[in-house]
């Protein structure tokens, strides 16, 4: 996943420096607008994949500036970052039209992993494929199937889930709070480590026996499915 | 001036005078109308008085003429305290009689009339009278009249007491107004000066109480209850920002001693990529005690309420169980759930969720006994009357009875729970959430180990149909 475009609307300075530097790092163009009018004329522009905005702007605030571009029919991706991180914070930065919802203060391998999460989604118009392939995995969604080099595999309901969510986003990092709402539709942190003792017991269906792993852990990060024999 | 004008500001002057005002114009009344109907009582008497001497008078001209007539009027003139008479003869010419002087026209009109007069032999001094002129047969006129000087120091007594007693109502009524205003004001000054000290900062001070339990009373009495909760209130607040200050500044203290302990002694890269791990960690704790007070703040108040819907207790604590149920197996501990009856309640799932998993996560840490017995966590939830219970148990140490009030408190961890992993505000989150629900929070022994009671009011309404499509439904 390179070469995104992305527009950060983001007041702080320092952060969007931070930001623009780490997401070229990452191999991604970000272009950064410090108030809500101007973000939202970049944003009206196009031309971007994913846009990060800061929930609390001069001049236009975040909700305002994405629920305009949706009324708009601009349907960029947008991950809305903010200091309020309540549940009721969440929900009502969705309901604006946010794609995510990041709480400050956060680690930029989580703003990141989401950022390429979000830019799958645009242009999605097209039918999700009702069978998902990793290499020799092989995920029917229709009948729950799972299959690795021809050889079934029986899935949990919540470890089809999970192994759903994470082929759906192949070869790109899944942190753990992104499992824990995406599989679970929970927000809250768990404070234990739930989530990596679910993956792994994923890992030992799917991996054990098999010459090369699938699943692979992204230290400090989360979890990615990749085809590593390819 | 200022105390006066302070005085003339006050309800108290102003509710005095107006009464004073209205109590003037009263009284003026009455006695204007007393003394009016005295007057007329008095011109009453006087007609009837002069009604019956002309009675008598005019038989004793029938009996014995003019001559008799006149001979009983010299003779009454002589008395003291003669009525007043005149006896004119068809000419108009007086031929005896005590007065002079009358306007031409009272002579010459009969009935009774009022009427200026002189008094034969005094000096020029006008007088007035009520009259009676008589027309006796033979032409001859009889004036009879009594004198209204009696009248006219009656009233001019009563107008005297009247304007003296106005003059002392209005004196006695200033100075009692005067000295209740002052009486009043001096103690609202007193409930205002102990009030701007309380302002001040002093929340200790409480307002001047008379004991005259009178409505200057009760309303000290109410302010002070309310500073009385005030303060109870700010010790609250002092008391959670202390525990704030501490449980915050621990980590931040650390997470400062790394980076210096860093730059002193690291000397190659991989030393210096340890520290920076290690304050990552310790940054993240800080974040996870900060969002859980910011959840538990906003919840008090009121602000976080989650999306309220109908939801199944029992998926929501089987969900969360199965979140936690490999990690359970993984550290050797049963985890155990049990379900009966309907179950549905009205709340945030999410937040519901949260606390759930909370009251797992801490059994998880403290189900394994010390006894070397295999770490069990009972999770069961019933139904009780109308309501729905959701009780988490584990068989560890337990908290004993005397703490269990306290740990639902903020930042509270008991002794020997110190060096565990834990911000101290997982139970009181968990009471946080319960009473948004209008449920509440039990702490009970488990003997042993702790069992925490989760009760919520159950939903009412079409609850059968949801518990069973919740049923079939994992991801709740």
């Amino acid at each position: 996943m390179s070469g995104m475009r992305i527009l950060i609307i983001e007041d702080d300075q320092e952060a969007a420096n931070y930001l623009t530097k780490a997401f070229r790092e990452a191999g991604h163009l970000a272009e950064w607008v410090s108030d809500g009018l101007e973000g939202y004329a970049g944003a009206s522009d196009g031309g971007y994949d994913v846009l990060v905005v800061d929930r609390m702007l001069p001049k236009m605030d975040g909700l305002s500036l994405i629920g305009g571009l949706r009324q708009q029919n601009i349907e960029t991706p947008a991950l809305i970052v903010s200091a309020l991180g309540q549940v009721d914070d969440r929900v009502k930065g969705l309901r604006a039209g946010g794609d995510d919802y990041l709480a400050k203060p956060y680690a930029f391998s989580e703003l990141l992993a989401r950022v390429e999460v979000l830019a799958r989604r645009k242009g999605g118009g097209t039918a999700p494929p009702t069978t998902l392939r990793v290499g020799d995995l092989e995920l029917d969604r229709l009948s729950h199937k799972l299959t690795r080099n021809g050889k079934e595999i029986t899935l949990q309901p919540r470890e089809y889930r999970l192994l759903e969510y994470l082929m759906q986003n192949a070869g790109k990092v899944v942190t753990r709070t992104m499992l824990l709402e995406n599989v679970w539709d929970y927000h809250f942190d768990p404070q234990t480590n739930v989530i990596d003792v679910h993956v792994s017991r994923l890992r030992s269906k799917i991996d054990k026996g098999f010459d090369a792993p699938v699943l692979h852990t992204v230290r400090g990060t989360g979890y990615m499915i990749r085809d590593s024999a390819r | 001036m200022t105390v006066l004008g302070k005085l003339f500001r006050t309800t108290a002057f102003k509710l005095s005078l107006g009464y004073l005002v209205a109590f003037a114009i009263g009284a003026s009344v009455v006695m204007t109308w007393v003394s009016w109907n005295v007057g007329r009582l008095i011109d009453e008497q006087i007609g009837a008085t002069i009604e019956a001497e002309i009675n008598g008078l005019s038989e004793q001209y029938a009996q014995g003429g003019i001559r008799r007539l006149v001979d009983v009027v010299e003779r009454r003139v002589c008395q003291p305290g003669a009525s007043l008479y005149l006896v004119m003869n068809f000419q108009g010419q007086a031929i005896t009689g005590n007065i002079k002087g009358l306007p031409p026209e009272v002579l010459l009109l009969p009935g009774m009339r009022e009427t200026t007069y002189e008094r034969v032999g005094e000096a020029e001094i006008d007088r007035r009278a009520l009259a009676r002129i008589f027309l006796l047969p033979g032409g001859f006129r009889l004036l009879v009249g009594r004198d209204l000087e009696d009248r006219e120091s009656l009233r001019n007594v009563m107008g005297g007491a009247l304007l003296t007693s106005l003059f002392w109502l209005v004196v006695i009524g200033a100075l009692g107004g005067l000295f209740v205003a002052r009486r009043v004001l001096r103690r609202v000054e007193a409930i205002s000066d102990s009030a701007r000290t309380i302002m001040q900062g002093d929340l200790a001070q409480r307002l001047p109480l008379a004991g005259a339990n009178d409505e200057l009373d009760r309303l000290a009495g109410n302010l002070n209850e309310m500073l009385e909760r005030i303060q109870e209130l700010m010790a609250g607040v002092r008391e959670v920002s202390d525990n704030i200050a501490h449980d915050l500044k621990t980590p931040l203290t650390r997470l400062r001693n790394r980076a210096e302990e860093a730059l002193r002694s690291a000397s190659d890269p991989k030393d210096y990529r340890i520290a920076l791990e290690k304050m990552l960690e310790e940054s993240e704790q800080l974040i996870l005690i900060f969002n859980a007070l910011l959840t538990i703040a906003r919840l008090e108040a009121g602000g976080e309420r989650g999306e309220h819907v109908a939801f199944d207790l029992a998926t929501c604590v089987r969900d969360v169980a199965e979140l936690y149920e490999p990690v359970a197996d993984e550290a050797g501990i049963d985890l155990v759930v049990e379900t009966s009856g309907e179950s549905i309640v009205r709340g945030s799932r999410e937040l519901v969720g949260q606390a759930l998993a909370n009251l797992i996560d801490n059994a998880l840490k403290y189900a394994a006994p010390a006894s070397g017995r295999r770490g069990a966590i009972y999770v069961h939830v019933q139904r009780v009357g109308d309501k729905v219970e959701a009780s988490v148990a584990d068989n560890g140490p337990g908290i004993p009875a005397a703490d269990r009030e306290r740990v639902l408190g903020r930042f509270v961890r008991l002794e020997g729970s110190r060096s565990r992993p834990g911000s101290g505000l997982g139970l009181s989150l968990v009471a946080a959430v319960a009473s948004l629900h209008n449920g509440v929070v039990r702490i009970e022994d488990n003997e042993p180990g702790l069992c925490v009671v989760l009760v919520f009011p159950a939903a009412a309404g079409d609850a059968k149909s949801r518990s069973g499509d919740a049923k079939h439904d994992h991801s709740c």
